[in-house]
């Protein structure tokens, strides 16, 4: 049977708050709105896995006593001011961008993304460190969870730089158009995302391990 | 439309094995048992209860409302009914479990008998071990390095320790009826898991941990006890068995096994 | 009026890798994950098969077991550990590819964006790639049965120390194991890219007048199931890195001190196996709701739509699937009363798993008050909707005894536990697939199936499946403990033979007629009547467009709505149903 209705009309207005509503007809807004939704998606999942590997930390932790609190290499610091300097950054760029300064936006952008490179040479320095220290992977359970947070975190750096440098690349070859917009936007708000879960992971080690 | 005397037929066929008990618990042999057949007899019955009803009404809807050129009625459904059969089933679910907790608390969370026999279980792949601390009530050392299954000591234990020197190590676990027993019970591979049917008891046992469990057993015989937690390739052969003796045999037994060592 | 670009639209797609292969559109990954799961679960049946053949036939030579398995079943005759591998493994296959992909990956993908009037899902590509890697974690998988020492021998489950200690612990805890670990962590990743496109999805591509009360109850089930998929396999996914870095990485996460293993004193100290238990559990017990949730949207959908009746309290089965999918994260230690841990958390957790059987009686009382007071068509979909609703509260009742810690001091590890989650995963989900295949596939495939040849197959199924899973429980009463690989070492084991026997026939049975339903499907493919746009006379988004439906669905255009998903016989309106996109006045005519 064939359907009666309506196909056509022109879209009114969304009826309804919340939830994003009827959906825009104008697809790049909904397209952002989903982009921004699958964002917060993909961050309640890691949230969910540091959580996960958090309760195991404490648990552990409080579980036997054999557990020698692990002395943290410097450098962790300067990655740490490495890092939230990145962000800062990428946060001028962006407003930048919003006020249509390119060349601008691809100084602060570069730099900033170069910063986050920066960051994972020095987890890598801080693991060599450790290493020279004869600290490894299976010496402590405090080591064990330094090395898997670390690691896990710098997989998460690593799919962020990789849409960082996507971004950068896109916007010196001029090519960062404003349907790009989004892509800026997640990029960023990601990066800052694991900027903060790299400080959280600083305090558990700080005050825990 | 003939589902409708399929789920009924099922439905009878399913209420005969459960009212029939031709396959069944074995008689319980303890008053934690009994208390555990109550419990279950009570979720049964409520379980049966709703189990016939929703069966057949599914069976009466199928047959009393099948297309006969009827018109269906339009309703998004009924609030009231709604809020008695929701209630109603949040009292009979919670009801039940909180009605159980007692036994659970009788098991795990009471105060233990300080006159309980401690008896020690080590469980391995693929064979339970029982210890019993003998006239000096003490355990002996043990020590994972000196464990020899060939040689008869799978405790490990340790013959410069004078505390080990009475201790009774036997394949299978005897206790006296009518007393209360601790089982004093560790692995030293994987989770393994004691478990006696007629005790209506079992608990998995871990490695890294020591578990005690409390009964006491007021019938005699003997009964099997099946590993109950996947341990590996031998999980299904790994069984002992719990011969319960009148106090007096029991206290034969111990003496004899002394006299044996 | 339609938008330039959208960051979504994808062309016609041109190509047979592009169309096929590497596609973009829902469709066609949703039909590639049907089928992924139609390959995945003939091989869980056939183990399942082959398991209980052993249980029966201990020491049968087979001939061809030999050939297959030269150190496992050497002379033929099938080991303990070549059992307890299949029985891993089909556990493994049965939950995550068949359970997790089918109903989700499967109809899900094809139908959520259509039933919401959107083009496709918000993130193709991730689409795509979920799809893909899905299949290369079936493939590594698969793999486990290959390599040396075959697959792991320690469960679905996998508990530590045995899936933690490597080789020594026995044959397929080297290799196999590390391969299933590794297969399942990449399943993680493929899930929580399935997760991220339906939640977008549904929450930003709906269409114009599909208010959140409209939608229908599939695609409430599919958003749920998303939400319970992303925050469950993240978890999943920590604990099996942990697992992996303690089998290869010397760490002890899950291992403790004093672990003797084949004369080898273990140098790990100071981890918990009841960790692991801890995060397999929390991940596992909502898997079982992302394998059944889905199921309930198909029957309810199908209930309403073959009783020509609304759903009985639409609101309560929305707050129903809200409170399965918010419990179901809290009483993950029902799984673990006789583990070891607090006896207080049993306590606690025993509450909050009687409370979760409050929804779930919701959704059953309501599907009996949608087909009550309807007219009743007897489609071969409809009848495995109705067989859901009975296998549904067959195996849900069962679990009001496991629930209850005081109970499970008997019933922990032994078949009744089997029998229950087999009722509600093994049957009532796979019914749910079922009918969500005689009720789509002319949809997607523009043919109809054929009636008769379903029928046949649903009622001797139906009648198999419950000979074969209702016995476990009385297995279960008499207390016959699970994963065994054979019952003659006890005595009280010898006198239950003959109910494994039955059961065991039962299966080969009921196996046996499936090929009924493949054939059916196949043949239908080909052969079967073409298909209308809406066979079933149905209200909701896909029955309006082709079947099958154009790339883009809706030709370009944007569906309007109007209306709920479930008018039927509204009293005053032109024929018995009205469809979502009918004009608003249309019953006041």
């Amino acid at each position: 049977m064939q359907a009666t209705s309506d196909f056509i009309k022109p879209p009114a207005p969304p009826t309804e708050d919340g939830f994003g509503g009827g959906g825009g007809p104008d697809g790049r807004g909904s397209s952002r709105r989903a982009s921004m939704t699958g964002l917060m998606v993909l961050l309640a999942a890691t949230t969910m896995a540091f959580a996960a590997f958090t309760s195991a930390f404490v648990v552990r932790r409080g579980m036997s006593n054999d557990w020698v609190d692990l002395p943290l290499p410097r450098i962790l610091w300067a990655n740490t001011a490495v890092l939230i300097a990145s962000s800062v950054l990428l946060e001028i760029a962006r407003r930048a961008l919003k006020r249509g300064q390119r060349s601008a936006f691809n100084r602060y952008w570069t730099i900033g993304t170069v910063l986050g490179g920066l960051f994972l040479a020095g987890q890598a320095i801080a693991w060599w460190q450790l290493n020279q220290a004869g600290i490894f992977v299976a010496t402590n359970p405090s080591s064990s969870f330094f090395y898997l947070l670390t690691a896990s975190h710098g997989l998460h750096i690593l799919g962020g730089l990789t849409a960082l440098v996507y971004v950068d690349v896109q916007a010196l070859r001029l090519r960062l158009g404003p349907g790009k917009r989004t892509a800026v936007d997640v990029s960023a708000l990601f990066w800052h995302f694991v900027d903060g879960l790299w400080i959280y992971l600083m305090v558990l080690f700080l005050v825990w391990g | 439309m003939l589902l409708a005397p399929i789920v009924w037929i099922l439905t009878i066929v399913i209420c005969y094995f459960f009212i029939s008990k031709t396959w069944w618990f074995p008689p319980p042999i303890s008053q934690h048992g009994v208390a555990y057949d109550a419990q279950f007899m009570r979720t049964l019955v409520i379980t049966g209860v709703i189990f016939v009803v929703a069966q057949f009404a599914l069976g009466w809807a199928i047959l009393r409302f099948r297309n006969r050129g009827q018109a269906a009625r339009y309703s998004h459904g009924n609030n009231t009914l709604e809020t008695i059969w929701t209630t109603a089933t949040a009292i009979l679910f919670v009801g039940i479990v909180l009605v159980g907790t007692r036994i659970w608390i009788a098991v795990h969370l009471s105060d233990p008998d300080p006159n309980a026999i401690p008896i020690e279980l080590m469980s391995k792949q693929f064979a339970f071990n029982f210890r019993y601390p003998g006239p000096d009530g003490k355990f002996g050392r043990t020590d994972l390095k000196l464990v020899n299954d060939a040689a008869g000591n799978p405790f490990g234990l340790d013959d410069k320790d004078p505390a080990g020197k009475d201790d009774i190590v036997s394949a299978s676990l005897k206790v006296p009826a009518g007393r209360p027993i601790k089982l004093i019970m560790h692995s030293r591979d994987v989770i393994h898991n004691f478990f006696v049917r007629e005790l209506r008891l079992k608990q998995d046992i871990v490695p890294g941990m020591e578990i005690p469990l409390y009964f006491q057993a007021d019938q005699l015989g003997t009964y099997e006890i099946p590993c109950s937690e996947l341990c590996g390739l031998g999980h299904f052969q790994m069984r002992s068995t719990m011969q319960v003796m009148a106090e007096a045999d029991f206290e034969k037994w111990k003496r004899e096994q002394a006299a044996n060592r | 009026m339609s938008s330039p670009v959208t960051a979504h639209v994808h062309h016609a797609p041109q190509g047979f890798f592009r169309k096929y292969i590497f596609s973009l559109d829902h469709k066609v990954i949703g039909i590639q994950y049907y089928f992924l799961a139609l390959f995945s679960v003939v091989i869980g049946v056939s183990l399942s098969l082959l398991m209980r053949y052993h249980m029966i036939n201990p020491d049968a030579k087979v001939g061809w077991f030999g050939t297959l398995w030269p150190t496992a079943a050497q002379g033929g005759i099938m080991t303990p550990e070549l059992y307890l591998s299949l029985m891993t493994m089909h556990g493994t296959i049965m939950v995550f590819f068949v359970l997790t992909t089918a109903p989700q990956g499967g109809f899900g993908n094809y139908f959520l964006p259509i039933q919401i009037g959107a083009e496709d899902m918000a993130f193709p590509t991730l689409n795509m790639l979920s799809f893909w890697t899905t299949f290369v974690a079936l493939c590594v998988m698969v793999a486990a049965f290959f390599v040396q020492g075959g697959p792991p021998l320690s469960g679905w489950t996998g508990y530590p120390p045995l899936s933690a200690i490597g080789r020594l612990a026995g044959p397929g805890e080297g290799l196999g194991q590390t391969l299933w670990i590794v297969s399942i962590a990449i399943f993680c990743g493929a899930s929580l890219m399935g997760a991220i496109n339906f939640i977008a999805t549904l929450i930003d591509l709906r269409c114009q007048g599909m208010s959140l009360m409209r939608l229908p109850l599939t695609c409430w089930t599919w958003f749920v199931t998303a939400i319970l998929g992303l925050l469950g396999f993240a978890v999943l996914l920590a604990a099996g890195v942990l697992l992996i870095l303690d089998r290869s990485a010397g760490t002890s996460f899950f291992l403790p001190a004093g672990l003797l293993v084949s004369d080898q004193i273990l140098n790990h100290k100071g981890g918990s196996p009841l960790l692991w238990q801890h995060l397999f559990w929390f991940f596992g017990h909502p898997e079982v709701y992302i394998a059944i949730l889905p199921g309930m949207g198909v029957t309810s959908q199908l209930l309403s739509t073959f009783a020509r009746k609304p759903i009985f309290g639409y609101k309560a089965m929305v707050y129903a699937i809200f409170s399965i999918g918010f419990l179901g994260f809290l009483v993950w230690g029902h799984h673990m009363f006789m583990s070891g841990m607090s006896p207080y958390s049993a306590m606690a957790f025993s509450v909050l798993t009687m409370a979760i059987g409050v929804p779930s009686a919701i959704k059953t009382f309501n599907w009996i008050g949608t087909v009550w007071g309807g007219q009743i068509h007897f489609t071969t979909a409809m009848l495995f909707a109705l067989g859901f609703v009975s296998l549904f509260v067959t195996g849900g009742l069962s679990g009001i005894f496991l629930g209850q810690p005081a109970l499970d001091l008997y019933f922990h590890d032994t078949y009744f536990v089997v029998g229950h989650f087999h009722i509600i995963m093994g049957v009532a989900a796979i019914f749910g697939m079922f009918a969500g295949t005689f009720y789509w596939f002319p949809k997607m495939f523009g043919r109809m199936m054929n009636e008769t040849l379903g029928k046949i197959h649903f009622y001797i199924t139906f009648i198999g499946v419950y000979a074969i899973f209702v016995p476990m429980h009385l297995l279960g009463i008499a207390g016959n403990p699970r994963r065994y690989a054979d019952f003659t070492n006890f005595d009280f084991l010898g006198k239950l033979i003959p109910i494994h026997t039955f059961m065991t026939h039962a299966a080969y049975l009921t196996a046996a007629v499936q090929l009924i339903f493949f054939f059916n499907l196949f043949w239908s493919m080909k052969k079967g009547k073409p298909a209308p746009m809406n066979p079933w006379n149905a209200t909701t988004l896909e029955w309006t467009i082709p079947s099958p439906p154009p790339f883009d669905n809706f030709g370009g255009r944007h569906p309007v709505v109007n209306h709920g998903a479930y008018e039927y016989s509204v009293p005053g309106a032109p024929r018995d149903f009205i469809m979502q996109t009918d004009p608003v006045d249309i019953h006041v005519q």
